[in-house]
């Protein structure tokens, strides 16, 4: 007997790898955005579900709100909607693609299911940022602010890449 | 729980891959690509449950490095569109200015 709890775990899963299965095979580049949008709502609600509710904000803020919005945009500004010829590439080298798949998917599997060695887990706190915080300020805080400069140099790049050059 | 939840994980990167391979649509290509960064996220999470919370931190790292990667790549592919006219992955063969 499932509880409710694993029902809904198992809801999310699902949800994710049908929505997944939907973006890989969609035609036309905004219904594949739509659906990858779909699967970070889904990965969402199973951050929820491992106990990471700061993550799964931040997973709806920052790739559903933000990140998916400047691919649609793209698709919409290159005016990509509607393509009367299909991207995908011919059968054999689906074919191909699909067992390098399943190889990789097998190899995962099985990498898996190694023996996991358990360390004590963060104690509970009160709510649910402050661990992150604390080891984000704390342990990370170079990273942290590395990072900054990464979105910084990103920024530039991205203006300098865009910007239309004047023909000579 | 945990164990299903790399087993997910498993799964949405192999469909990445997948898509990644047989693609030629630049932005189709990228967007495959965010699916394995998810698909990575999720295993980060899924393991935090057993090692502690730095597992959330590295996650908020790939998010970080995401929105970076989208914002340089997405220009790129503007630059490349105006460039040659289209966004297949076939159309690019030279790496020289003209062609």
């Amino acid at each position: 007997m499932i509880t409710f709890f694993e029902f809904q775990f198992y809801l999310f899963g699902v949800l994710a790898l049908a929505s997944a299965l939907l973006f890989v095979t969609r035609r036309k580049p905004v219904s594949a955005a739509l659906w990858l949008i779909n699967v970070m709502f889904a990965l969402s609600g199973l951050y929820v579900m491992l106990d990471a509710p700061f993550v799964a904000a931040i997973q709806v803020l920052v790739y559903a709100g933000a990140i998916m919005v400047v691919f649609v945009f793209v698709v919409m500004l290159l005016n990509l909607g509607d393509s009367p010829v299909s991207d995908a590439r011919g059968t054999a080298v689906q074919v191909g693609a699909g067992f390098v798949t399943l190889a990789l998917l097998a190899n995962l599997l099985v990498v898996q299911r190694g023996p996991r060695a358990s360390v004590a887990s963060a104690p509970d706190a009160e709510n649910a940022v402050t661990p992150v915080a604390v080891s984000l300020f704390t342990d990370y805080l170079l990273a942290f602010e590395l990072t900054s400069i990464v979105l910084l140099v990103a920024v530039i790049g991205a203006v300098v890449l865009a910007k239309r050059r004047a023909r000579p | 729980m945990i164990g299903e939840a790399l087993a997910i994980s498993a799964f949405l990167f192999a469909i990445g891959v997948f898509g990644v391979l047989t693609r030629r649509n630049v932005i189709i290509v990228f967007m495959c690509v965010e699916l394995m960064l998810n698909a990575v996220n999720l295993s980060f999470v899924a393991l935090a449950k057993l090692h502690g919370v730095a597992g959330h931190v590295f996650v908020v790292m790939v998010m970080t490095v995401a929105a970076a990667e989208a914002a340089v790549g997405l220009a790129i592919v503007i630059s490349v569109f105006r460039h040659f006219g289209t966004a297949e992955l076939s159309a690019l063969r030279h790496l020289r200015d003209e062609w």
